[in-house]
């Protein structure tokens, strides 16, 4: 039996990515990271700013996200996210830039904990990209 | 009559008018295309989050305290209209189209006593509303320096309409825009995307048992902004295809009509030309007969 599944990553402009053979993909849905195996539930989330990792059979790749939701059914894993960049291309001036802005963004008095957890978390990942 | 040079110079003119035309129309053309296949690309991203919106609408338990922004305020009383205009003319009745469309129903809001506010998105929407709705708009917002449709402005005009919402400054919020069907054809369309229309979601066979990760409700309120933002931007991609389908043809239609200017004019001037010819050959004849 293959181990396959298909992956679909789309955002607003165009579809930014759509493979077959794709055997697991973590994502860094809200609650917590999530691995996706074939044959796993219809499920339906949202992520928070991370590294998205795909494994396939060519290999394995890597992409920051912002924001997007995902839904998984029967056995498509469809992305949907308005910021992604693969992690071998990302532009560092772009990484310095959204690490500044964001951190400027968590000075700010007026925060909830759900959006304070949010930046935070964005901050944490671009940074670990800058130091790489 | 006109005169030989007058002729002359109204032929250049219309001339220089034909090529002008016909360079737009060009230049139309091949934005036209870009504007589709922008279009075509983003099709995926809003059917999918439409997709998503609906099983989790189907999904949510507790209908009372569903999200403001999907199930209403419960009232119906101010309503938002969100004009999308484009920012340049000579696009034939593109801007017009829409306006009329807005009008209309404009009219029945306020004939049925209910508050009107209006946000134009594009220049040229504006300067039509202005005159007779200038009180009623409370925003204008205008895309002249981004040269191609893009997701960063659909989120600018979302956050406006969903900042105001939030202040309960409207119940029902309603876009205006035109629905690119082919080159010829541009249907305006009016669209109410706060609260969400029930009426999309009828195909409810297709109901999937989802986990959901976190709640429901949790996912909704954060997804139901960013569908706001799509549809806008849904919104902003057609009506570029149509701006630009709708300025190829009023342009093409310019060239045609300039060409059959300059013919006509070109048979009255080589009429008149023959006339001058005639008249001289007659007083040089009757000249000579005289002598």
């Amino acid at each position: 039996m293959s181990e396959e599944f298909k992956l679909e990553i789309v955002n607003p402009e165009k579809s930014f990515l759509s493979k077959e053979d794709v055997t697991e993909v973590l994502v860094p849905a809200f609650e917590g990271d999530m691995g996706i195996l074939k044959d796993h539930i219809s499920i339906i989330s949202f992520l928070k700013p991370g590294i998205l990792k795909v494994f396939s059979k060519s290999g394995e790749d890597k992409y920051y996200v912002e924001d997007g939701i995902i839904e998984f059914k029967d056995n498509t894993l469809s992305i949907l996210t308005s910021s992604i960049f693969s992690l071998d291309k990302i532009d560092r001036s772009y990484v310095s830039q959204s690490l500044s802005d964001t951190e400027k963004l968590l000075s700010k008095e007026d925060l909830d904990d759900q959006s304070r957890f949010l930046i935070s978390q964005k901050i944490d990942v671009l940074k670990s990209i800058s130091s790489n | 009559m006109a005169s030989l040079d007058d002729l002359k110079k109204r032929i250049l003119s219309v001339k220089s008018t034909q090529k002008i035309t016909k360079a737009m129309k060009m230049v139309a053309a091949a934005k036209l295309k870009r504007a589709q296949e922008n279009a075509e690309k983003g099709r995926p991203y809003s059917e999918k989050m439409n997709n998503i919106i609906l099983n989790l609408s189907n999904g949510i338990s507790d209908k009372e305290n569903a999200p403001k922004l999907l199930a209403g305020t419960g009232n119906d009383k101010v309503h938002l209209c969100v004009v999308l205009t484009s920012d340049r003319g000579l696009c034939g009745g593109f801007n017009s189209n829409i306006i009329k469309k807005a009008k209309a129903y404009f009219s029945k809001i306020t004939s049925e006593g209910k508050n009107l506010k209006i946000i134009t998105v594009g220049s040229k929407g504006y300067d039509q509303l202005k005159r007779q709705y200038s009180d009623k708009i409370v925003n204008k917002i205008s895309f002249k320096e981004s040269k191609n449709v893009n997701f960063f402005d659909a989120e600018k005009v979302s956050k406006i309409i969903i900042e105001s919402f939030q202040k309960n400054e409207f119940d029902v919020c309603t876009i205006f825009y035109n629905k690119f069907k082919n080159v010829i054809t541009q249907i305006p369309q009016a669209q109410q995307i706060i609260p969400l229309k029930s009426s999309e979601t009828g195909n409810e066979n297709e109901k999937d048992n989802y986990e959901f990760e976190p709640e429901e409700d949790e996912i909704l309120g954060n997804l139901l902004p960013k569908n706001i933002s799509t549809q806008i931007f849904k919104a902003m991609l057609e009506n570029s295809a149509s701006e630009q389908g709708s300025r190829m043809s009023a342009m093409d239609n310019a060239t045609r009509n300039a060409g059959e200017m300059v013919d006509k004019l070109t048979i009255q001037y080589n009429r008149s030309r023959q006339a001058a010819i005639t008249k001289e050959l007659i007083e040089i004849i009757s000249g000579a007969e005289s002598l």
